[in-house]
């Protein structure tokens, strides 16, 4: 690990302003930071603990919905008694993610900015485009059984983003190398399984900058899609610390998460869903649906939920239709890199038996 | 960089002036080092060899500003009832405080990533990885460790069941195992669900087998003593559910 100075400013605003300084970062619970920076991913020589300066409280808004604490502590999080109530499907990922050590440390806005889990991120002696822009990506055409099939363009070839691809030989490969070195193409995915439910519920980040600016930022703007720059992975400015996130007034009906993983516990989603679905009279009234492990941020799609509105749930054939043709939306684009092929009809089963079983009907 | 210890008011220096058995352990591993780097830098140049890129090297690393020299900072620390002060270098994680500063072996070093549950202790009542907690992030917490739990030759009656129902092969882990279950029957006791609890508005958790895995699913156990260690935590988690709750 690199030396650095360490702080624990008495303020937000002071440590706003300290994180002016060159070489600073953030730290609150550190169970990834930590990490990062004994492998020498992450040397900041100056950091900031703002784990000491409240934001540490889950409160019923004014509009009926939450505010939780941006240093509200994973495991507080889940274990909330209006968040197990109303939001089942955030304790649901909560509680599915990391061990119940890295639970009662991690953060609430140090989960949303927890960085990838990428074998070639974390591999120094690979090229890594995520981690040193331009030096080429490992993950296309290494092992990359965890990454990404949806949301990639790295700006190295017009056909990235383009049809369903199958697994292909080595020369398919071969050209995707080729391309991947060219651009700037990153296929890591975000590891969070808080934040696939978060963007399932519609939550927003609160913020605060330079010159105590506030700023309130949908989910759905906070992580960005890899692009041409994967080094640059929220919507956060130098200097701004998350505050807190709310979650707006309780939606109807019936909230599930579903984890697909290697291990029963304690392992990254291969694909997770988080399916919130409103059924009224046998039919769905309202539905959303987030999906995680499969992109560079929680994967949401306005078709894949306008697609369920008003099915009959009632009845099978119909049921199963509408529920192929959400997955199918999902899934509109996506594209495998040859060890994770299988991620694209692991979701697509994943979506639909998660709203199946959100429906009411007995689980695919 | 050497920490300056201050012992507390009953003076309780735990580091000896004898080479004790675990310093000639790391003196021995020093010289094996230092021969395998002689031997491998023979290698670098014109060899076909995969060429080794250090840490952090300029070609991959992201870009950083210029390296400081160490900072040294004062942390207190409240660990198994007594107060220690001590100046460490800023970079140093908890577990290796508790370990190389002050000689609270018990508390074990497996991946050093949060990935393996070895170094489980207490901070403020709660267990957490002391791998990845800085020293001074903690200045002022109350740490409990594995020689903590028992009060002298008393043991704490899950060091006690672990020894009952054989929970351990190599033992390794076993500090790690014991101060996370400890930590896990609290929250349980305070109604935590946990991934398999089928129900999340149950206020009161019974601690199946299935309830006792998962929630131990951080701490792992190479040699797969696991049958024995669920054995162990079922036996405290009954003995005590009246008590708790």
């Amino acid at each position: 690990m690199k030396a650095f100075t360490y702080e624990r400013p008495l303020t937000l605003n002071a440590a706003v302003l300290s994180a002016q300084q060159p070489g600073a970062k953030f730290i609150a619970g550190g169970t990834n930071l930590l990490d990062l920076m004994k492998l020498q991913i992450e040397a900041p020589i100056h950091l900031i603990d703002i784990s000491r300066l409240g934001m540490n409280t889950i409160e019923r808004n004014a509009d009926g919905g939450l505010r939780i604490g941006a240093m509200v502590r994973n495991a507080d999080l889940a274990q909330d008694a209006l968040v197990r109530a109303d939001y089942g499907v955030l304790s649901r990922a909560l509680l599915s993610g990391a061990s119940g050590q890295l639970r009662n440390r991690a953060t609430t806005g140090g989960n949303l900015l927890q960085r990838t889990r990428c074998n070639y991120f974390y591999d120094l002696t690979r090229p890594c485009n995520k981690r040193a822009p331009g030096s080429g990506c490992s993950a296309v055409g290494g092992f990359n059984r965890m990454n990404a099939i949806l949301g990639v363009d790295g700006g190295g070839g017009a056909s990235f983003g383009g049809s369903e691809a199958r697994s292909g030989g080595n020369g398919s490969r071969r050209s995707a190398d080729s391309r991947a070195e060219a651009g700037n193409i990153c296929i890591a995915v975000h590891p969070s399984d808080m934040a696939v439910a978060m963007r399932a519920l519609d939550a927003k980040v609160e913020t605060i900058g330079v010159n105590g600016v506030t700023r309130v930022i949908p989910i759905a703007d906070f992580h960005r899609l890899a692009g041409t720059t994967p080094n640059i992975e929220t919507a956060l400015l130098p200097g701004e610390i998350i505050t807190a996130v709310t979650l707006p007034a309780p939606v109807r009906g019936q909230q599930i998460y579903r984890k697909i993983r290697d291990r029963a516990s304690y392992a990254f989603a291969l694909v997770s869903v988080a399916a919130v679905v409103n059924v009224v009279g046998g039919k769905i009234r309202s539905a959303s649906i987030a999906c995680g492990g499969v992109a560079h941020k929680p994967w949401r799609i306005a078709s894949a939920e306008a697609a369920l509105v008003g099915a009959d749930v009632g009845a099978d054939v119909r049921a199963t239709r509408a529920f192929a043709a959400s997955a199918a939306a999902l899934l509109a684009g996506a594209r495998g890199y040859g060890h994770n092929d299988f991620k694209i009809s692991l979701l697509r089963r994943a979506v639909s038996a998660t709203l199946a079983e959100a429906s009411g009907r007995k689980s695919a | 960089m050497p920490a300056e210890i201050t012992p507390d008011a009953k003076g309780d220096f735990r580091h000896a002036l004898t080479v004790t058995r675990r310093e000639a352990i790391k003196l021995t591993a020093l010289a094996g080092a230092a021969l395998a780097t002689a031997k491998f830098s023979g290698l670098a140049a014109g060899s076909t060899m995969p060429i080794y890129v250090p840490l952090g090297s300029p070609s991959t690393a992201m870009p950083v500003a210029a390296d400081i020299p160490p900072q040294l900072m004062p942390v207190a620390l409240q660990i198994n009832g007594k107060l220690y002060t001590l100046t460490i270098d800023t970079r140093t994680t908890l577990l290796d405080t508790l370990r190389e500063s002050l000689g609270f072996t018990g508390t074990k070093k497996g991946c050093d990533h949060g990935q393996c549950g070895a170094c489980t202790v207490l901070i403020d009542g709660r267990r957490a990885n002391a791998c990845l907690a800085l020293a001074v992030m903690v200045d002022g917490s109350e740490i409990t460790t594995i020689e903590g739990l028992s009060k002298g030759d008393q043991l704490h009656p899950m060091q006690q069941a672990f020894l009952t129902h054989d929970g351990f092969q190599c033992g390794y882990c076993t500090p790690g195992q014991i101060c996370s279950s400890v930590g896990m029957l609290s929250e349980a006791a305070a109604g935590m669900p946990s991934h398999v609890t089928a129900d999340l508005s149950i206020k009161k958790v019974t601690l199946s087998d299935d309830e006792i895995r998962e929630r131990m699913s951080g701490n792992l156990c190479r040699c797969s003593a696991y049958p024995n260690i669920i054995n162990a935590i079922r036996e405290v988690s009954k003995a005590t559910r009246g008590v708790q709750s």
